[in-house]
């Protein structure tokens, strides 16, 4: 008899709240080994506090966070973060270091305090530069790179902390369309190697085309989750983020594409609606 | 382009292999500064004689010196030397430390108004005749004034969790200014058969009539100081980067903070406690680093240790020989190096000091 398989990442009525206001509210979030997760939902609805709060980098106010079944809070610093991996969402000021430096900062949790990175955290990194397409800059500062290549640089540092989880927040803000399918099959890539992806995405197709499951958030709590068909409905689009939306198939990969047709409160002239129809075929 | 190409694959060796290349580089500069400096002087003394007498007096017997030549060394230019070496070190760790914390390249113990503190504890010690009871009182207070005036400038300048540029240079001028007061003040208090003398000195920073009591004071809290800051100094390459990024990477950043900023203020303080305040040493000397090495803490800290010490032992060299047989007072030097070198990083940083 084998024992089930604790989930990945298992919070319960998560909670982080600052004195003024409460930024999430009884989030309840489980994934399973090899699951890509997308966060959905209007700015301010709690997406980039979620990642923080589960990469402990926020302090939550309430509820449980279970690693693969442990405490997150049994857990030292260096055990989270060779856990969990955290990709910002704007990249910081990064003081001058090079591209490579930043990504061998993946390898700190994985080495003694005192102790230089050896040749196996260089080959490391080096790989994980090759995977993103950053090793053509390896020894350019960041303030050179461009806003995707920069988000590419501190992909790569997640992938060389070799965590098991990698937290996304909006990786595909700011980039190319060319860039945002490279990221995402990226990181679809690792999760059907067996890493757990939590990402928050802005766009609403895009995470419906990559994602096993998405999380609808407004105000701080859960709206809906499950598969992107059950998530993305107009009804559901309408509570998160206030629009009128229609729902069909992408013909090319099936998966359910979000057309926007304005907001829920507007009254949208008819023509337009059927002229998009009949666009569509 | 060729310098700048051999610049970039310097910066590409391991940490461990710049740090084996620039510690030796640095100690041969610093034990060639201290040596021509022990032969400079009023009483001309042989390079020979130089060696042997400072030898003797590290307990090791050679051929016998000249009596007052080995006096000369023993009682006068060593010590001096020794604690100018101690209080650049200081000085060019912390801030190296505080540029990183801060995460700001503007951050000197002296601009931000950390030695200013120090200097007021120092002063306070000395007006009330403490130190003449106790000879700890002086580097304790030190220490004591400028934790605190670190932690004024910190509590001012991260107001809201981010530290802006021009913030953290303004709550410096504001801490300097009312410590700068409060000195004053201090000095009008105090009878006029009191030791008037000794405080005038805490107003500028100066190596002169510096003894071997001098090193006792500075040299062991400044060792200690300096390890921990050596030990925290991969840490700080990620605190400079910001809480998020060195949370997630596995510091715990409440900790880390309050461990560097003590130490910091330990060093600060110890080398106000010896010297008064010594202004721009901890500016320029990560400055000047980092364009060679690279911004790496772990490099870039104990090269800072070794760098300041140089530093301040060329300004101290400048100032004892410049004007014979007057001297300058070092800080003067180092202003007038350091203020043109200030200058230059506020143009160069515009953008981000204006950026509120």
């Amino acid at each position: 008899m084998t024992r089930p398989v604790p989930p990945e990442v298992d919070a319960r009525r998560l909670a982080y709240a600052t004195e003024n206001r409460t930024l999430i509210q009884d989030v309840d979030l489980r994934t399973a080994k090899g699951e890509f997760v997308g966060l959905i939902g209007p700015n301010g609805a709690g997406k980039s506090t979620l990642l923080r709060t589960l990469a402990r980098v926020l302090p939550r106010t309430a509820g449980t966070i279970r690693l693969q079944g442990r405490d997150l809070d049994t857990l030292s610093a260096r055990e989270v973060a060779t856990n969990l991996a955290l990709v910002p969402q704007t990249a910081p000021y990064t003081q001058g270091f090079h591209a490579m430096e930043l990504v061998l900062m993946g390898r700190y949790p994985h080495i003694g305090r005192l102790a230089a990175e050896g040749a196996a955290d260089i080959d490391t990194a080096m790989d994980a530069m090759c995977l993103t397409e950053t090793d053509s800059f390896a020894d350019r500062t960041l303030e050179t790179l461009s806003g995707g290549e920069r988000q590419r640089v501190f992909l790569a540092r997640a992938v060389a902390q070799h965590s098991r989880v990698l937290l996304l927040d909006e990786p595909t803000a700011n980039l190319d369309i060319l860039h945002q399918l490279k990221i995402l099959s990226l990181v679809r890539r690792f999760v059907d190697e067996g890493l757990t992806a939590i990402a928050a995405i802005h766009d609403l197709n895009m995470a419906s085309r990559y994602c096993d499951r998405l999380v609808a958030l407004s105000e701080g709590r859960i709206l809906a989750q499950g598969e992107p068909a059950v998530v993305l409905t107009p009804a559901i689009l309408a509570a998160a983020f206030g629009i009128r939306a229609e729902v069909y198939a992408d013909p090319v990969t099936g998966s359910p594409v979000v057309s926007p047709i304005g907001p829920a409160d507007e009254q949208v002239p008819t023509h337009e609606i059927s002229q998009g129809e009949e666009q569509h075929g | 382009m060729d310098g700048q190409h051999t610049l970039r694959s310097f910066r590409r060796l391991g940490v461990g292999t710049r740090l084996a290349i620039g510690l030796p580089v640095l100690s041969v500069l610093v034990v060639a500064t201290g040596l021509i400096s022990l032969r400079l002087g009023p009483v001309p003394i042989k390079t020979l004689d130089v060696v042997w007498a400072t030898l003797s007096t590290m307990g090791i017997d050679g051929p016998a010196v000249d009596r007052t030549a080995q006096l000369v060394i023993e009682q006068i230019r060593l010590p001096r030397i020794i604690v100018g070496a101690a209080v650049g070190m200081a000085l060019g760790l912390s801030g190296t430390a505080m540029q990183g914390l801060f995460r700001n390249p503007m951050a000197d113990p002296g601009i931000i108004g950390v030695s200013s503190g120090g200097a007021v504890g120092a002063v306070t010690a000395i007006a009330i005749g403490l130190v003449d009871l106790f000879w700890l009182a002086l580097p304790v207070f030190a220490f004591v004034g400028a934790a605190l005036a670190l932690l004024l400038v910190y509590g001012i300048a991260a107001v809201g969790g981010r530290i802006s540029m021009a913030t953290l240079l303004l709550a410096g001028v504001a801490v300097n200014a009312f410590l700068g007061a409060v000195i004053s003040a201090i000095i009008y208090l105090i009878p006029s058969d009191g030791p008037l003398r000794e405080i005038l000195y805490w107003l500028a920073g100066g190596l002169d009539s510096r003894s071997w009591d001098h090193v006792r004071i500075a040299l062991p809290p400044i060792a200690v100081g300096a390890t921990a800051l050596a030990l925290a100094a991969r840490d700080l390459n990620l605190l400079a980067l910001g809480d998020d990024e060195a949370r997630s990477l596995g510091v715990r950043t409440g900790a880390t903070r309050t461990a560097l900023l003590v130490a910091s203020a330990l060093v600060t303080g110890s080398a106000v406690a010896v010297s008064g305040s010594i202004a721009f040493v901890g500016l320029v000397t990560p400055h000047v680093l980092r364009l060679v090495l690279g911004p790496d803490h772990r490099v870039l800290m104990p090269m800072s240790a070794f760098g300041g010490m140089l530093f301040v032992m060329l300004a101290d060299m400048a100032a004892r020989t410049l004007i014979q047989p007057a001297e300058f007072r070092v800080g003067v030097l180092t202003a007038f190096v350091g203020a043109p070198f200030f200058v230059f990083l506020l143009i160069k940083n515009k953008r981000q000091v204006y950026a509120l």
